[in-house]
């Protein structure tokens, strides 16, 4: 059953669910975040309209940035910005920006401290007809590597709002990443969200799970889907949402490794490096049990609708379903 | 305040101490570069004890201007600066690249009060001084920044971002120095990559471009003031230098930009030094 404390949006299952992309919670936030801070600064590599850093733009005309195609001069320039009292927000396409400009994040922002904020929009296969280039499947594997970086993948628009409002009050390099196509908002503005706090979604409505299911990012509602649809097959799961990648919410996901005994993980990265393989370090040491591990597995992507490579790739909530079935019967 | 003919001399003495200092810390550390700290020796001087606002008692003094080491691997010719204008005791130059120092292989604001950035990897110091330029233009305050490349490191593509943006926003607070002393790792920078014509291609940027020997303290200051005076553009300043200038057996000679001299080597560069090149008595250096 889903969790009241997560305070859902009511019609979740139903086909009428609002759908947005993950990236306007960047335009929306930033927006939130320069109202509070004057020195909020957007900087963007011709990438405005897409990445909604416009958004800022319109309302902050004065601290908006245009760096023009050159992410590794944007990343740098704002750790310079930083360091004299800004708090900038540099958005890109995932692909290009930790893709193109991983040196300059790790020297002049991650080594250096810089209150950086790096959004990576068009994440994962979901970018769609773009293909391969586009579809950045490594960046949460690139960033979590860094120390001194946080590292949050919200599930929908309504919590991107917050995961950058939020990274605007902490003092640190955070990276957020953001989607391109359009996704269930099923998060409200009552929902929590905090940096380094998972969220359980669903449990059992009764009786101990036989598999937890940690899902982040806009995964966390296929998750959902395929809890819902194991429930009406008499298999009883707990979903936990991951918006916090890099902190882990370590003991929440402690304790329900070793409540269920099996873990399922689900991300639209590859499997190798990015969230799936943070649990896994963890449990290994505090919560040993088996898991699988959704996700791309070792391939690039292609061109082709949302849908078609979600399905491709085995990140719907069938194939989510399917795994945990077979878990349960090993 | 005008520069009398005492002040440059005392300016040019306080060079020579600082080279002395970076031969002994490179001899003791067994590591590190030696020609680009000892041709930036005058150019360094200029900037810590004529040119730059600081407080060496206060680092993070706000009104400090900003001195951005983009090379990182000449560090030691800052750190000498840095202990002979008071950042730090000149003993702790000793502790260069040993386990525990604030004195990294190459430069850690974080381990380093005064240091503005961490540097190392090559072309981004133009980048970070353009943010700090920018935000301060932005606050309205009159801090300037200077940042120091090499010539090598105009072989990066981040280097050319950051010129094309800080000629767009024409940041005419910040000002750009160029040890141009044509040498890098490999060999000579127009074997190596070819950067010429170097004036030409930063005026193409919207920069406005001064050639200076870089061992002349006083046309230094003097472009450096030149700087000030440009309100349309970004001013990059490219200094001629001699790579290992103050010691014969260095100077021109790339295969002394990465290693540091032997303890015996250390010995014969410090009379050459103390000696003006020999032409005092060997007993009295």
């Amino acid at each position: 059953m889903l969790n009241a404390a997560a305070k859902l949006v009511e019609n979740i299952f139903e086909k009428d669910i609002a759908k947005k992309p993950t990236r306007d919670g960047f335009g929306t936030g930033t927006v939130e975040a320069g109202k509070k801070n004057p020195n909020v600064v957007v900087l963007c590599a011709d990438l405005s309209e897409s990445t909604r850093a416009e958004w800022f733009q319109k309302e902050f005309p004065e601290r908006f940035i245009e760096m023009g195609i050159a992410e590794q001069n944007m990343a740098a320039t704002a750790a310079g910005l930083a360091l004299t009292g800004k708090v900038p927000f540099m958005a890109s396409y995932a692909a290009f920006s930790p893709g193109r400009n991983y040196e300059q994040i790790r020297t002049t922002i991650a080594l250096n401290e810089a209150n950086v904020k790096i959004g990576g929009m068009h994440a994962g296969v979901s970018v769609g007809p773009d293909g391969a280039t586009h579809q950045m499947l490594e960046d949460m594997g690139l960033m979590r590597m860094l120390p001194n970086m946080i590292v949050l993948n919200p599930c929908d628009a309504e919590e991107a709002r917050k995961a950058v409002v939020a990274a605007a009050e902490y003092d640190g390099p955070v990276y957020i990443r953001f989607g391109r196509s359009d996704v269930p908002v099923f998060t409200t503005a009552d929902s929590p969200f905090a940096i380094g706090a998972s969220l359980p979604f669903w449990s059992p409505e009764s009786g101990k799970p036989q598999v937890a299911i940690f899902a982040t990012g806009s995964m966390s509602y296929n998750a959902l889907a395929a809890a819902r649809a194991l429930h009406a097959d008499g298999i009883e799961v707990t979903v936990i949402h991951n918006p916090s990648v890099k902190p882990l919410d370590e003991s929440a996901l402690v304790a329900a490794a070793k409540q269920a005994g099996r873990v399922i993980t689900v991300e639209e990265h590859q499997v190798a490096g990015g969230f799936g393989s943070a649990v896994a370090e963890l449990l290994a040491k505090k919560a040993p049990v088996p898991m699988e591990f959704i996700g791309i597995q070792d391939e690039f992507g292609q061109s082709g609708n949302p849908d078609e490579l979600i399905e491709h790739y085995g990140l719907a909530p069938a194939h989510i379903a399917e795994v945990a079935r077979r878990m349960v019967q090993c | 305040m005008a520069l009398t003919d005492t002040d440059v001399a005392e300016l040019e003495s306080k060079a020579e101490q600082i080279r002395e200092t970076i031969i002994t810390m490179l001899v003791e550390a067994k590591s590190g570069h030696t020609a680009g700290p000892l041709d930036m020796a005058d150019i360094f001087t200029a900037f810590y004890f004529h040119i730059l606002k600081h407080d060496p008692k206060n680092p993070d003094w706000e009104e400090r201007d900003r001195l951005i080491l983009s090379n990182g691997h000449i560090v030691p010719v800052r750190y000498a600066t840095m202990a002979h204008a008071g950042y730090f005791p000149i003993e702790e130059c000793m502790t260069l690249r040993k386990f525990g120092s604030r004195l990294q292989g190459h430069p850690e604001r974080l381990r380093m009060p005064g240091m503005e950035t961490t540097s190392g990897p090559l072309g981004e110091g133009l980048s970070q001084g353009a943010g700090m330029a920018w935000a301060l233009r932005q606050d309205k305050k009159p801090n300037r920044v200077y940042v120091l490349m090499g010539d090598g490191e105009q072989d990066e593509g981040n280097v050319w971002e950051a010129a094309m943006w800080v000629g767009k926003q024409k940041l005419n607070n910040l000002t750009a120095v160029i040890d141009r002393n044509n040498i890098q790792i490999d060999g000579m920078t127009e074997d190596v990559m070819p950067l010429e014509n170097l004036r030409a291609k930063y005026e193409a940027f919207n920069w406005h471009v001064i050639e200076v020997d870089g061992h002349n303290i006083r046309a230094f200051i003097d472009a450096v003031n030149e700087a000030k005076a440009i309100y349309e553009k970004p001013t990059v300043i490219i200094a001629h230098t001699i790579a290992g200038k103050g010691v014969p057996d260095i100077e021109y000679d790339y295969h002394w930009h990465g290693k540091p001299p032997s303890k015996e080597e250390g010995q014969k560069f410090l009379k050459e030094i103390r000696s003006m090149k020999g032409k005092l008595p060997h007993e009295y250096a």
